[in-house]
């Protein structure tokens, strides 16, 4: 198919963008500028300070000189790519692939491969493009041709036609300074200074020659708007393979409306992946709203599913956040996360429950759509002895222990989040104590097992090795007691209580 | 005429049960959960599975002791590789002990939130998902209405429920099917050993609908519940003089 791109320059993005929040300035001319080496430098300009002679790059003290009553503002680094990045969002109703242009920051490239005649054609859409941008207070210029370099050279510093026929945009560019080949100062002077006026004046010379005397970038730039090196166009919003919209003829603000919507969505969404036996992982619901704001909700699912009911239950525990105010007019959900469907021979005769039963999923996902995912442990064993790194969790569903459980030495029911210090009575050294007093209660030694020394993990961190104990009181309480270091040496040890058995 | 208002009796008696929602026992030989003797103080002599079990447990060494008591029973529910779910605020059930109680962890899912709202919520979803043996929940408190909520999600699901009471208002109202109190006992080693035997729990049913509560002495044997005989645990008391240590 014939590619065709369009260039939308913003020829005073800013400045637009100011007047369109603050009318007053009419009448006003006003640059905005930014400090560099301890000057103010100009960085964009109202269109009536250009028409004064202010350009881009003058010293604003120059400026003021050259215009009195200029006003000087405040720049923000990143402010443009920024309100361009906004744009070019709105622009993807043109074309899914939209991104800005990275040469000089000031425009937007749209790949219109087979859009234009949904617009009846490309003269009606650049009048819609224009037209709107106009509307809206943008001044801009567009081109549409063959190649992004030639739309670029051509909304730049075209006088003729924005509109280059399919083949005719290297004719188009050839009368055109070399400026409109996107070069840098460098090799612009240097072009200048030997007297190449135009790109026809040296678009016939060797390649060889050329790059002897420009460089290599030089010659991508011409190959680029000549379209015999391709240029790939990053897309600002990678379109998602899933996805459906519903536009709304009434703006919608209920909870039962909204629930319609998704619903209906899900089911058109959920045919399309169960035909290609996928399963949704992640979704979200972007709800355009009527005074211009975007309400986004985002479910997530622990293993693929297209089962529309279950989709549905996940999204109706997240409808609360979504604040629809005057009304939500467009939806569209995205599954921007798909997976392989695994669907299991079903076993008639035999249930067997289990974690990959399909209930269990569904459960987990209802329960990390309430409380979040990170509430939701599983722990596997690990192959460690220090009783606080014996379990590892589990980062899927599906993971399966790579060893067995240790079940050879005694761990407590219940362990303690961190040990606590207690009080002993020992008389024999290395001997479980007599009794030991934990939160206030004397518990008298009737029984005991040990000891079990368990090393600290050394070259993790420091410290000293413990000595467990398992003592039984005389009520019939089991503790796990463990006693910090060795008996007897200058340094203190200390006696802790890590857990309770069964 | 004796016999007539027996039979009568126990006529009454079923019905009362089937309109509570206690199936009679299936025809084929009903599945033991390993009790022993306590299985029969429910009503058939079944352990009820579809059903809310509730255990009053204020201090550590009881909620420890009822999570092996509830790790011994899960060990059979989990028998046919299903899963369980523990929910809980402030769990301190260390997974890697459940190998001794013959319960896989890595089975067990759980979670972990703030609230007791969100315990029961997640409780009550769990009870009605048909893929688990069991539930968990650490509550403080639990009211009536709230055990309402659970014991219609355990008849529509079809999952057993556990509930570790934490407050200790013992005659508080609620639907539970039974209510167990599970304190430690001291331990008896095998020809007067040194250290520690078998975990070894005084199990006191304090209620069970249309059964008959009672208290036992229960051993977990390595593999199994085993029953004390009482005869046997008088020794137990009066051994106390000569401390083993080992």
């Amino acid at each position: 198919m014939q590619r065709r791109f369009v260039s939308i320059w913003f020829r005073q993005l800013l400045a637009d963008w100011l007047l369109i929040r603050r009318p007053g300035l009419k009448e006003v001319p006003f640059v905005f500028a930014a400090p560099d080496h301890g000057r103010m430098i100009i960085t964009a300009v109202s269109h009536l300070a250009h028409q004064a002679g202010v350009e881009i790059g003058m010293k604003a003290a120059d400026a003021k000189a050259v215009c009195p009553g200029l006003e000087v503002l405040d720049d923000k680094p990143g402010r443009q790519r920024k309100l361009l990045e906004g744009l070019g969002q709105w622009c993807i109703r043109y074309s899914p692939i939209v991104t800005i242009d990275e040469f000089s920051v000031d425009g937007l490239l749209l790949d219109i491969s087979g859009c234009a005649h949904l617009w009846g054609g490309e003269r009606g859409y650049l009048k819609e493009i224009v037209s709107r941008l106009k509307s809206k207070g943008y001044n801009v210029r567009l081109a549409i041709a063959d190649t992004p370099g030639a739309a670029w050279a051509i909304s730049h510093y075209g006088k003729i036609t924005p509109l280059i026929p399919a083949g005719e945009h290297v004719d188009a560019i050839l009368p055109l300074p070399p400026d409109a080949l996107r070069l840098n100062q460098e090799i612009l002077a240097k072009l200048r200074k030997l007297g190449f006026y135009q790109i026809k004046s040296f678009i016939g010379m060797p390649r060889s020659v050329l790059r002897r005397r420009f460089g290599e970038d030089f010659l991508l730039r011409l190959a680029q708007a000549i379209g015999a090196e391709a240029e790939v166009l990053l897309p600002l919003k990678v379109p998602v393979h899933f996805s459906e919209r519903l536009p709304c003829l009434e703006p919608i603000r209920t909870r039962a409306a909204i629930e319609i919507a998704i619903n209906k969505m899900l089911e058109n969404l959920c045919k399309c992946m169960q035909s290609e036996g996928k399963g949704l992982r992640t979704g979200v619901l972007t709800g355009y709203r009527v005074d211009g704001k975007i309400v986004q909700i985002a479910i997530g699912t622990s293993s693929a599913s297209h089962n529309v009911s279950h989709l549905f239950k996940l999204f109706q525990l997240k409808i609360d956040q979504i604040r629809p105010a005057l009304g939500i007019e467009l939806f569209i959900l995205d599954a921007p996360k798909v997976d392989q469907l695994e669907l299991p021979q079903k076993e008639m005769w035999t249930f067997r429950p289990g974690l990959d039963d399909q209930s269990v999923t569904q459960f987990l996902d209802r329960v990390a759509g309430k409380v979040g995912m990170e509430a939701i442990h599983r722990y596997l064993p690990a192959t460690r002895y220090w009783p606080e790194n014996a379990i590892t969790l589990a980062q899927a569903v599906s993971d399966k222990p790579s060893s067995a459980w240790r079940i050879n030495t005694p761990r407590p029911t219940e362990l303690l989040p961190s040990p606590a210090p207690i009080e002993v009575m020992a008389l024999i050294p290395d001997h479980p104590p007599k009794f030991f007093i934990y939160k206030g209660v004397r518990h008298l030694i009737a029984k005991a097992d040990g000891p079990e020394r368990i090393e600290r993990e050394w070259w993790l961190d420091q410290g000293e090795h413990r000595d467990y104990y398992q003592v039984e009181d005389e009520q019939g309480g089991r503790y796990w007691l463990f006693r910090l270091g060795h008996y007897g040496e200058e340094k203190k040890y200390k006696w802790f209580i890590h857990g309770f058995f069964a | 005429m004796v016999d007539g208002k027996r039979a009568l009796f126990q006529k009454l008696q079923q019905d009362i049960l089937l309109w509570q929602g206690f199936k009679p026992a299936a025809s084929c030989k009903a599945e033991k959960i390993g009790l022993g003797e306590i299985e029969n103080s429910f009503p058939s002599g079944v352990f009820p599975k579809k059903a809310i079990h509730e255990f009053i447990t204020v201090i550590p060494e009881d909620s420890a002791a009822s999570e092996g008591f509830i790790a011994g029973l899960l060990s059979v529910l989990m028998e046919n590789g299903s899963a369980c779910v523990w929910v809980s605020t402030s769990r301190r059930l260390f997974p890697a002990s459940l190998g001794l109680f013959n319960v896989a962890p890595e089975r067990i899912i759980f979670v972990d939130v703030q609230t007791e709202k969100d315990v029961l919520w997640i409780t009550e979803e769990a009870l009605k998902c048909k893929g688990f043996a069991a539930v968990v929940a650490e509550l403080n408190n639990v009211s009536l209405i709230e055990s309402r909520r659970l014991q219609l999600a355990v008849e529509s699901g079809g999952v057993t429920g556990f509930i570790l009471r934490k407050d200790g208002n013992q005659t508080k109202s609620t639907v539970a099917t039974a209510r167990w109190k599970i304190s430690p006992l001291p331990s008896q080693t095998q020809d007067g050993m040194p250290g520690l035997g078998f975990p070894r729990w005084q199990v006191e049913l304090l209620k069970v609908r249309n059964g008959n509560p009672g208290s036992f002495i229960l051993e977990w044997a390595g593999e199994k519940f085993e029953e004390v005989k009482k005869s046997k645990e008088k020794v137990v008391w009066s051994d106390l003089k000569g401390r083993q240590i080992g």
